[in-house]
């Protein structure tokens, strides 16, 4: 169901959305990114991000693909607006009075800020894991459930309990609560409620997982627990990280994004960015001398 | 800084501390104090009705011989039903009564016999014969209600020690008594009337019937209107609503409303809803709508309140799985807020529950004896049967001003004590 909407919406928009250029945009930008920020083939566009909460910019000048089938890390200080870029990328941020994003943004080439955009679909594309486990206060079944009822995937209780089961084994947590599905998630531990908010979140078949700091609440066997299930979910789906541990980010991540102070200072495969920066911002901060 | 002077600094400070501490002890002391002081006040307050309110819940009995022949009640042998429907029960009393005591002659005593037994004896007596057309043509021993003043001498709530013209059992009728008594024709009972009855000019015969079913109709249609309005106005300001001077506004008036003394609504809706929209006078649902918009305000900011403590993570799950604003809310929200909406709910009805100064100005005083059969009917409410019979000089009056404070106390205590048990019951989920 979910691949017919994509279709028939990418199929209006491609003659209506003018080429972005690439060099317009680095000559608009005030500075400028060093190494790769664009994508052969990207799963997510976005081109000049400027974000405000009232009168601060907490963006400025962004422009980053997210590639088809790739994890992209997204590091930085904190406080440099890494949680904030992510949230636009679902539009979380509308639900933040304050704030006001300015910039273009497209989902397989179509633009997801636009008037008809529906926030509903939108999120149900591109989903979300918050930094804090948050579960809701209903079963574990409930949970994971939820978000397939409300988007109409299941057709019947069969098929739901399909959903749920699958969605519990690809996040890994199946078999620690298959007899305890009824039981509330919120009586899980730190880490398996993380990753029934990841079951959750793939129930419904999203195409993108935004996922920030999915691990800060979590122990180092949860991690590596957490970060396993992430390499596997890159067949299936396009992941963006935001992380403040660099391992973390060298072990999960095929692309990498430092963030300084709202601004977007070098991108490029993970590999070089952690074994040779380019700018000295990166360098400084990957090799921990702020941060 | 020097050791001298850091020695100095520390010699200031332990001065200073002695003071401190003193300030804090004497601080604590009159606190313990004001909490004794409030706790005395209540429970003389408390002791003081439920003493006077506790004899209200029995009521005493006298066995008469009464001959029921048809003769005596002025009835034929084969009466229909009609006839003894309005046969002379009171003469047949009076006469039972006189018997009882042949040698009352005159007819200052016989009124001072006659008035041992409440006026509503002979309608009881009534009530038993068409129940029972057989008790005609025979001489029954029956249990009839005592007179108010009787029973508060049979109660001990007057003795004869007092001087005859400070009370109203007269002393013929105390030897009266005293005899019944010796013979084993008194008798307390619990006090059934006080809960079957409506209203009465005569103590023994008044109850909270009406009162009880007139507090029922008016929370009931106080709730159907204030609780579905204040939750929707609450999730409204609190999820949707833009942030504006105009809900600014709004949220400030809705503050006021709270501070509005309740005399005000009931002004209101004598003006608006009785005035104006011609809705019935006296009737539970201009009490209801007065009161639902006395409580309005407690349930919008009680409900408020809760929906603002729930967790945002909670409505960012919801939203970050593609839930709409509104399944948010009625999915997440709202379920973990309930138990707070609930408590601050009961306890805006707990408010309306003990208010009478509104419903005085709609007229929900009237005197009714007839228990409401909705929310049109003619009614009273628990609080202003307490503030009438409050105003009535008989000492019967008293005793039932008590028990009906009683009762609406055990009712207050009943709500809160449900609020309690839900906060609780929710917040082990
Ligand atoms: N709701 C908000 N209202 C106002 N300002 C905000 C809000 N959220 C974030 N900001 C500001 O935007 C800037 C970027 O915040 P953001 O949360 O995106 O940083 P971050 O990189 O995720 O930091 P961290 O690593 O600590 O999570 C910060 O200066 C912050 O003060
Ligand atoms: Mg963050």
């Amino acid at each position: 169901m979910m691949e017919r909407v994509q279709q028939t919406d990418t199929a209006g928009i491609g003659d209506v959305k003018r080429p972005l250029d690439i060099r317009e945009h680095v000559e608009r930008a005030d500075y400028q990114t060093i190494g790769e920020p664009f994508s052969g083939d990207a799963k997510m566009t976005a081109r000049n991000v400027n974000v405000y909460y009232d009168e601060k910019q907490a963006i400025t000048n962004v422009s980053l693909d997210i590639g088809r089938n790739e994890v992209i890390a997204m590091i930085g200080p904190s406080g440099c607006g890494k949680s904030t870029f992510l949230r636009t990328l679902n539009r979380m941020n509308d639900i933040i009075p304050a704030c006001r994003v300015e910039g273009e943004f497209a989902l397989d080439g179509e633009d997801i800020y636009g008037a008809d955009q529906d926030t509903v679909l939108l999120r149900a594309r591109v989903g979300m894991v918050f930094q804090k486990p948050n579960p809701f206060p209903k079963s574990i079944y409930e949970n994971v459930a939820y978000g397939p009822r409300i988007h109409g995937l299941a057709h019947n209780k069969a098929e739901l309990d399909e959903i749920v089961e699958d969605s519990l084994r690809r996040a890994s947590l199946f078999n620690e609560v298959k007899d305890q599905l009824d039981k509330p998630g919120t009586g899980l531990s730190g880490g398996q409620q993380q990753r029934l908010c990841i079951a959750r979140a793939i129930a419904v078949s999203p195409e993108v997982i935004l996922m920030d700091e999915p691990c800060s609440a979590l122990d180092p066997i949860a991690t590596a627990r957490i970060e396993e299930l992430i390499d596997e979910l890159r067949e299936n789906y396009t992941i963006a990280i935001v992380t403040h541990s660099m391992q973390q980010a060298a072990r999960v991540s095929q692309r990498t994004a430092y963030f300084h102070m709202g601004k977007l200072i070098e991108v490029g495969e993970t590999k070089q960015i952690f074994t040779m920066p380019k700018h000295e911002l990166t360098e400084n901060y990957i090799t921990g001398r702020f941060g | 800084m020097s050791k001298q002077s850091s020695s100095r600094a520390s010699a200031a400070i332990r001065a200073s501390l002695k003071k401190r501490y003193a300030r804090e002890r004497r601080f604590q002391w009159y606190g313990r104090l004001a909490v004794l002081i409030g706790f005395v006040f209540l429970f003389i307050l408390l002791a003081d009705i439920v003493s006077k309110g506790t004899p209200a819940f029995t009521q005493h009995y006298i066995r008469v011989s009464v001959e029921l022949e048809p003769d005596v009640l002025g009835i034929e042998r084969d009466a229909t039903r009609d006839q003894i429907f309005n046969a002379n029960y009171l003469g047949a009393i009076r006469a039972s009564l006189r018997a009882m005591f042949p040698d009352v002659t005159g007819r200052k005593e016989k009124q001072q016999l006659y008035r041992l037994l409440s006026i509503g004896a002979e309608y009881n007596l009534r009530d038993m014969v068409l129940k029972n057309p057989g008790l005609i043509g025979h001489t029954s021993e029956i249990w009839l209600r005592a007179h108010a003043e009787a029973g508060s001498y049979l109660k001990g709530q007057v003795t004869a020690d007092l001087p005859e013209s400070d009370r109203k059992v007269k002393d013929m009728q105390v030897a009266w008594l005293d005899q019944l008594r010796a013979q084993g024709r008194t008798e307390s009972r619990f006090n059934t009337t006080f809960f079957t009855q409506g209203d009465s000019r005569e103590p023994e015969m008044a109850g909270i019937r009406v009162a009880l079913y007139g507090s029922f109709f008016t929370l009931l249609v106080t709730f159907a209107i204030a609780f579905p309005i204040g939750v929707s106005a609450a999730v409204y300001l609190e999820e949707f609503a833009p942030r504006n001077r105009l809900t600014d506004l709004i949220e400030i008036n809705i503050n006021n409303l709270a501070a509005v003394p309740s005399i005000v609504f009931g002004l209101l809706g004598l003006a608006v809803f009785i005035n104006f929209f011609e809705l019935p006078r006296s009737a539970p649902l201009v009490g209801g709508i007065v009161l639902s918009l006395m409580t309005l305000p407690t349930i919008i900011i009680t409900s408020r309140a809760a929906i603002q403590a729930v967790s945002p993570s909670i409505r960012q799950a919801a939203l970050g799985v593609g839930a709409s604003r509104l399944q948010t809310v009625t999915h997440h929200v709202l379920p973990v807020a309930m138990p707070g909406i609930l408590t601050g709910s009961i306890i805006g009805m707990a408010q309306a529950l003990g208010e009478s100064a509104p419903l005085l100005m709609i007229g929900m005083v009237a005197f009714i004896m007839d228990a409401p059969a909705g929310v049109t009917d003619p009614s009273t409410v628990l609080p202003v049967q307490i503030f009438l019979w409050a105003d009535s000089p008989e000492r019967g009056f008293t005793e039932k001003t008590s028990a009906a404070i009683m009762v609406l106390m055990g009712f207050l205590i009943l709500m809160n004590g449900l609020a309690v048990y839900l906060r609780r019951h929710f917040e082990k989920k």
